[in-house]
């Protein structure tokens, strides 16, 4: 990472004000969304929404022209465009025509992609935000740093300095105040305006509607007063059917401000008359800018299902830190990161694609089911191929790739670190390793991996086998997890095998887009683990889980790999994560746990890919109370502890504070216990503590499984 | 419906209130632009825009009432504290007035002024958008407007603030009498 780039997001996590007030706001959001959907069933609403713009979508071209044609017959003028500097000239050239001298506009994002603003300006055309945000951030000289809600990142002070300046009196930080001036101030340029600019949430084929949602009024005024209106819209606003704005409006309030509905929404369609009886001018221009080409792109596809709520940007892990700026001047956040490389270049892309954590998050919320984290692993896929790997990072990954290498340096590592080494943990590191272990201490690697462990463990003989697949954490760092699993597995009678050539399961390459490197652990691991005929093949570590079980036949198929689906397949098939295996032999009567214990109080962290991926969250929690704790639920249970596999490591300014949140939910519960389904989340949260000094025990669910056994 | 719709409305920020006849109704507007001072002054005129409303009452019990005006041009709504206009539809799940607003005049009576009074038919209470969406056609209206609440933002510090560009009052009053299709 360019170090421009390291100081711009250093200069966000030190602002005070940003992260205080982005951090209150995804806390309450979360809450009043939950709010705004009760009596909904979200996941049918976004099925209908991701339905109906994939549909448009597919065949984006008939419906632009189905739009055009619909609304020229009402008296629109409709101008298709891909180019958005077209786009520019052809709103310059209204303007010209109609000597245009000033232009109010309500917010658009499109208008913001182009930078039409300048091109106005430039011209000589005076041009004013009406959305308050817009004003704030115009007036500012900046750019937005939030879909919905463009000047989150500034305070009342800010905004009353700039407010002063703009009309050369002393104002206080009094918010509706503030809010006042702004309405006196555009009144009059409404009033004058020869020509309104609006956006358009939603633009309908069958009928040639516009549908413009807010909540200040201002897109009324721009689309009332000016003789001339001009709405710049992105063809993924495009659907078919009038039908589709009701899930439409049904969703974008709720997931963008938490709202049962915004204030105003207006369904134009056609040219209405001027209040001095005039036809109004209407023109609508579909812009394309890259979008058409999305559309082919099979993974892509479906970026243009996307609403524009924001939503992703709201319950970001990384967002809610570091705000909009840090990724670029338009479009932020997860989805901005897609926009980008597509609507910029791929290249542009390079460095804030790397901030997402693939918590996946963003996938919950997203009315219009978009699966941002894959399409950003797409971008570091195609990154690679295009650019090839960091010369560091392939070094390493060479190393990934020959198991009896890796592992050697993992054993001489254990030696290596000793004399940093104290107790289970490293604290502090030399030199330029000295910020991993800032806010967090490493663990340091068992003196025996499991895979010495497992010859000395003696085993009941049983038809029905496992294979255990350990992960190089559990291998390495956490064999006595390992040990539990077989415990935990003995006692209901499956006998345990450990194939030796299990390997690393390719994830930190994967999520680094090196997919030849991941493909190649892939297929060494679907040998060593097919070799041996077993009922399951067995986890505890949920990212390797999503591996075996989802990620070995996307991987092998991407690389072209294909000999290697069925196997993959197969090995899918049998794979299953250790706490849904362990509730299952528990329900079946067949593992049970000694009866009428009080433990006490514990809190449950629940890890990304177990819970968004693997959907598993009730079984660790039922198998605890099961075996005599009480569980007290931390706030934000399922948020990610920021270790992210080796982002903790490319990343550790922005995976301290994400630890540092979770580590306080953690202690707020006063539970003394955390538990958690992945030794990754182990080594970043009991890292964490270990510096943090907090009495607080982390440990993996197997453990105190285990424990508790029936002698 | 009506208590659904109220509980709504109020939760945005709208007052609500019902009466049984078209005079009710009017001496409810016109007690209403007396307390709030309405006068032949700018910045104190009311604007009352054409509906079936005005085409139901006695005009004469209207004339005369100082700062009062039917002609709702931009000059005398940018001046006026009080718009008044009709709003067809209801909807009870979130709280909206739903009116066809292709002519200027609906619009700058209830998006230009300080408060905006909707009269709404009793009987136009529906009960979410897709019941709505059976009723209303834009092959048929040009501006659709939906109006939920008074105008507000959040987009400083993300303090809930009334009254930015639009009206920062919204008074919803339901007349009995002038029907609406009960369903």
């Amino acid at each position: 990472m360019k170090q421009e780039f390291k100081a711009s997001i250093n200069r966000a996590l030190n602002d005070a004000n940003l992260t205080g007030a982005l951090g209150k706001f995804s806390e309450a959001y979360k809450v009043n969304r939950t709010k705004a959907y009760e009596g909904i069933d979200f996941e049918d609403l976004r099925g209908r929404i991701a339905e109906a713009k994939s549909a448009a979508a597919c065949h984006l071209d008939e419906v632009a022209e189905t739009f055009r044609k619909n609304a020229e017959a009402l008296g629109a003028k409709v101008f298709r465009t891909r180019d958005p500097e077209e786009v520019k000239q052809y709103i310059l050239q209204v303007a010209r025509d109609n000597g245009v001298k000033n232009v109010v506009k309500s917010k658009s994002m499109a208008t913001e992609e182009i930078h039409l603003n300048q091109a106005l300006l430039k011209e000589g055309i005076s041009v004013a935000e009406t959305d308050l945000g817009e004003w704030i951030i115009q007036l500012a000289g900046q750019t937005p740093s939030h879909m919905v809600m463009p000047a989150i990142h500034m305070t009342k002070e800010e905004v009353a300095d700039i407010f002063s300046k703009e009309v050369n009196e002393r104002l206080d930080t009094d918010i509706p105040r503030l809010v006042k001036v702004a309405r006196n101030e555009l009144r009059p340029k409404f009033l004058e305006a020869d020509m309104g600019i609006s956006g358009g949430n939603i633009a309908v084929a069958e009928t040639g509607s516009i549908v413009l949602v807010t909540n200040e009024g201002n897109a009324r005024l721009v689309t009332t007063l000016p003789r001339i209106h001009v709405a710049l819209i992105g063809v993924e606003k495009l659907v078919e059917k009038f039908e589709t704005v009701v899930p439409i409006l049904d969703a974008l309030p709720r997931s963008a401000t938490a709202q049962l509905l915004t204030s105003y929404v207006s369904i134009i369609t056609g040219p209405t008359q001027n209040d001095d009886g005039s036809q109004k001018e209407l023109h609508i221009i579909l812009m394309d800018n890259q979008r058409t080409e999305m559309a082919k792109d099979p993974k892509f596809k479906q970026a243009l299902q996307c609403i524009r709520c924001g939503s992703c940007l709201n319950v970001c892990p990384i967002f809610r830190l570091v705000g909009g700026h840090v990724f670029g001047k338009v479009y932020t956040g997860g989805i901005g990161t897609i926009l980008t490389a597509w609507f910029d270049e791929l290249k542009k892309s390079e460095e804030i694609q790397g901030l997402c954590i693939q918590c996946g998050n963003c996938t919950q919320v997203c009315p219009g089911k978009l699966d941002i984290p894959e399409m950003i692993m797409e971008i570091r896929r195609r990154l690679v191929l295009e650019k090839g790997q960091p010369l560091v990072q392939k070094a390493i990954f060479s190393v990934v790739n020959n198991r009896k290498l890796f592992h050697g340096m993992l054993r001489a590592a254990s030696v290596a670190g000793k004399p940093f080494t104290s107790g289970k943990f490293i604290r502090h590191l030399p030199l330029f390793l000295s910020e991993l272990t800032d806010g967090r201490s490493l663990p340091a690697i068992a003196e025996k991996p499991f895979r010495d462990l497992y010859a000395g463990i003696e085993q009941p003989k049983g038809k029905e086998k496992a294979v255990f697949y350990a992960g190089c954490l559990i291998d390495f760092a956490y064999p006595e997890t390992g040990v539990a699993l077989v415990k935990l597995l003995n006692k209901a009678g499956i006998e345990v095998i450990f194939p030796e050539e299990q390997t690393c399961c390719g994830a930190p390459a994967l999520y680094s887009g090196a997919y030849e490197v991941a493909a190649q652990n892939a297929a060494d691991n679907i040998t060593a683990l097919l070799e041996q005929d077993a009922q399951y093949v067995v986890s505890a570590c949920p990212t390797c889980t999503v591996a075996l079980a989802h990620d070995f036949a996307k991987t092998l198929e991407a690389v072209g790999r294909t000999e290697w689906l069925d196997k993959a397949r197969k090995l899918a098939e049998k794979t299953i994560d250790l706490a849904t295996l362990v509730k299952r032999l528990v329900d079946e009567g067949r593992l049970s746990f000694q009866e009428g214990a009080d433990l006490g109080k514990i809190t449950y962290h629940d890890s990304c890919h177990l819970k968004r991926t693997l959907k598993v969250s009730e079984q660790p929690r039922e198998l605890l109370q099961q075996v005599g704790y009480q569980v007290e639920e931390m706030f934000e249970c399922d948020m990610c502890c920021g270790m992210g596999g080796s982002y903790s490591m490319k990343l550790p300014e922005i995976s301290a504070p994400i630890l540092k949140r979770k580590l306080k939910n953690i202690k707020d519960t006063g539970a003394p216990l955390v538990a958690m389904d992945c030794p990754g989340c182990v080594l970043q949260i009991s890292g964490g503590f270990d510096q943090d000094g907090a009495p607080v025990r982390v440990k993996h669910t197997a453990e105190l499984l285990a424990e508790r056994l029936k002698d | 419906m009506y208590e659904q719709f109220k509980a709504r409305a109020v939760g945005v920020g709208a007052e609500v209130h019902r009466v049984g006849t078209c005079s009710d109704a009017v001496e409810f507007v016109l007690s209403f632009l007396k307390q709030e001072g309405v006068a032949e002054t700018p910045g104190s005129y009311a604007v009352w825009a054409e509906g079936p409303f005005l085409e139901t009452v006695d005009r004469g019990s209207l004339a005369g009432v100082p700062g009062l005006g039917f002609e709702v041009t931009r000059e005398r709504a940018a001046q006026a504290k009080v718009g008044i206009s009709d709003m067809s539809f209801a909807v009870a799940d979130t709280g909206s007035l739903v009116q066809d607003q292709a002519a200027p005049d609906q619009r700058l009576a209830s998006a230009l002024t300080g408060i905006h009074i909707a009269l709404v038919p009793s009987g136009n209470i529906v009960a979410d958008k897709t019941a709505l969406f059976a009723r209303i056609n834009p092959k048929n209206s040009r501006y659709i407007a939906f109006i939920t609440g008074p105008s507000r933002t959040a987009d400083i510090e993300r303090v809930l603030t009334i009254g930015v560009h639009g009206p920062e009052r919204l008074i919803i009053l339901f007349v009995d009498e002038l029907g609406g299709e009960q369903i």
